[in-house]
């Protein structure tokens, strides 16, 4: 196998992507099915959240382009379904695969933001207890044990129920209850590297604290959070779900995938279905393609755990 | 021994305390509870008069000092919608909870541990693989959105099953049951799988991540060697090791059950402490979710506490420090 990779010169250095193409990482990725599924489902996710709303048509939070003659449709190969909503429309009129891409659009923003949010703060937290260690450290990691102790659903939804919704306060909860896992990796990670010599070596030359923390400890903290924050935003999109789902997530003017399930909720019963089933399809698509890639990143990049 | 038990119910007590304290500064910020008691045309002497038998109108140490103090003595408030003791409110329900908390754990059990001893035992084959994807795809889905689907399927298209409500209950040593009636247990069946899936998945890779790391140890290999049957080895020596750390995910299993009910009582209309803490949230009902939230993390701390000491019981090789 080795022998057909090309054989890199030091005089001719390759480009980076060529270089990324020849590595031992994409070359694991190409023969790995799943992961190669995984990763295809979060492109078209994320295509269809960047150009959905320019292909569907219709707006479906602009009420003027809603017509409630067409109420009720049931998806294009049912009896009665029309070609124009291909998975039906709920009770205004709305086209169900149009909400559904403004809905994965405010879902995954959701996801990734949260997620932005929780790493940052987890990694400055973990870092800071790792390098100063003492009571500060004691203290964060203790609050970090108490949240642990509870599930993140409920401690989501608690906090929730004290903000009331909104968009941001769901920003909020995500991060309260995402931050712990960064924190504990990174400050493992942290007191491991600062008993290294190439940290010693920064103190005895005299480099203040934070720039041994940001240019040397923190690039080699980095790459057991790649695989933590890829399942984290799926993580995320399904406790936000279940928090718009229950009512105190975001609110009805920004209706998330787990909102539409709401709705949808409440004409399940008179058999109206594809109101809320397809919703939900999707967010499990999107959160098992999100999932078949972080298992392939922890499989390469922590090899201890496989 | 004895010390570390000592020492593990002291952090209790301080993990406990932590929690109050975040409960009762959060719900500080919820908004006046004055407002749910008066009338909307209360005056202003009146709604005064409402803060003072609510202790509202006193410093903030005061009020925790007055919640920390009522609560040990057993006393968490009144419900501002049922007018009866929050605690009361939550010991009624917490039977129908259980109820299906735990006969879903029983069902995750039951169905995770064979095929993830399975899928551990035989990596590399079509059906493992199978297994795994199953428990992949479990982990991806809203488990409200499964109970939609079978609510749907069961409930409304095929009938089998009813969608919602708890059927008749008996009594059954003191506490009002469902499963020892055969129309109380159909009742059960849908909220019970659809609670069961996440953990299940979760429990499956579990099971079988420790199951092929039991299955390279020496000991495996020396009974190998020995001529121990296939099937002695793989119950005998595997899965005897593979299970232990069970014991440990046990808390956190439960955890995740008793928050995933507070979804699928919403759903099935399930009238348990889940469907209690929503229905609260909505109406803002305070001393019922802080009572909630207190009797949840008083269950969590005591089961961890049981479940480390059982850990160090069953496993030699666990050595406390």
């Amino acid at each position: 196998m080795a022998s057909s990779r090309p054989v890199i010169s030091a005089t001719l250095r390759p480009s980076r992507l060529r270089r990324f193409f020849a590595s031992e990482f994409f070359h694991n990725y190409k023969r790995n099915l799943s992961a190669v599924l995984g990763s295809l489902i979060v492109f078209l996710f994320l295509a269809m959240v960047t150009a959905g709303p320019f292909i569907v048509s219709q707006n479906p939070y602009d009420v003027a382009q809603l017509d409630l003659m067409a109420a009720f449709k049931p998806p294009v190969w049912l009896e009665g379904g029309s070609s124009e909503f291909w998975l039906g429309t709920d009770g205004q009129g709305r086209d169900v695969l149009a909400s559904i891409v403004y809905g994965s659009r405010i879902s995954l923003v959701i996801g990734l933001v949260a997620m932005g949010g929780a790493c940052l703060l987890g990694t400055t937290l973990g870092l800071i207890a790792g390098f100063y260690g003492g009571r500060l450290d004691a203290f964060i990691m203790r609050i970090a044990d108490i949240q642990l102790s509870f599930p993140s659903v409920l401690t989501a939804l608690f906090l929730m129920s004290a903000f009331g919704t909104g968009l941001d306060k769901v920003l909020i909860a995500l991060i309260s209850v995402g931050w712990v896992v960064y924190a504990r990796t990174v400050r493992g990670s942290t007191l491991r590297e600062t008993q290294k010599e190439y940290v010693q070596a920064a103190r005895v030359s005299g480099l203040p604290n934070r720039r041994i923390i940001l240019r040397h400890v923190l690039p080699n903290v980095l790459t057991p959070l790649i695989v933590v924050a890829t399942i984290q935003v799926g993580t995320f999109v399904l406790i936000e779900a279940s928090l718009s789902f229950l009512g105190v997530g975001v609110p009805v003017t920004q209706p998330s995938l787990g909102l539409l399930i709401k709705n949808g909720f409440d004409v399940l019963f008179s058999g109206l279905w594809w109101v809320s089933i397809f919703p939900g399809l999707f967010i499990m698509l999107l959160v098992f393609g999100i999932n078949l890639l972080g298992d392939f990143l922890r499989d390469e990049l922590n090899p201890r755990l496989k | 021994m004895f010390g570390y038990m000592i020492k593990r119910l002291i952090q209790m007590v301080v993990v406990l305390w932590a929690v109050s304290v975040l409960v009762f500064v959060m719900m500080s910020f919820t908004g006046d509870p004055t407002f749910m008691m008066v009338p909307l045309d209360a005056t202003d002497e009146q709604i005064a008069q409402a803060r003072r038998i609510l202790g509202l109108d006193e410093s903030h140490l005061v009020q925790y000092w007055r919640f920390l103090s009522n609560m040990a003595q057993g006393d968490f408030g009144r419900s501002f919608v049922f007018r009866q003791p929050a605690l009361t409110l939550i010991l009624e329900r917490l039977p129908a909870t259980l109820e299906i908390v735990f006969l879903a754990m029983a069902l995750a059990l039951l169905v995770a541990i064979p095929l993830g001893v399975y899928a551990g035992a035989n990596p590399g084959k079509p059906a493992s693989r199978a297994v795994m994807a199953g428990s992949l795809v479990g982990i991806s889905l809203p488990g409200f959105w499964l109970g939609m689907v079978l609510i749907f399927i069961v409930a409304v298209k095929l009938q089998w099953l009813p969608s919602s409500g708890r059927g008749p209950t008996t009594e059954w040593f003191g506490l009002r049951v469902s499963f020892t009636s055969w129309e109380g247990f159909r009742h059960l069946i849908l909220p019970a799988i659809t609670l069961s899936i996440g953990t299940l998945a979760i429990l499956m890779r579990i099971i079988r991540a420790e199951m092929v790391e039991v299955m390279k140890q020496d000991y495996i290999k020396f009974a190998r060697a020995k001529g121990a049957t296939a099937k002695g080895i793989l119950f005998k020596h595997g899965l005897k090791n593979a299970l232990i750390p069970l014991v440990t995910v046990f808390g956190l299993m439960l955890g995740d059950l008793i928050a995933f009910a507070t979804l699928t009582e919403t759903i099935f209309a399930w009238p348990g402490i889940g469907k209690l803490l929503v229905d609260s949230i909505y109406r803002g009902d305070r001393p019922v979710i802080v009572v909630y939230l207190m009797f949840v993390a008083l269950m969590f701390v005591v089961v961890n506490f049981v479940v480390d000491v059982a850990y160090a019981l069953i496993d030699p090789r666990i050595k406390i420090k």
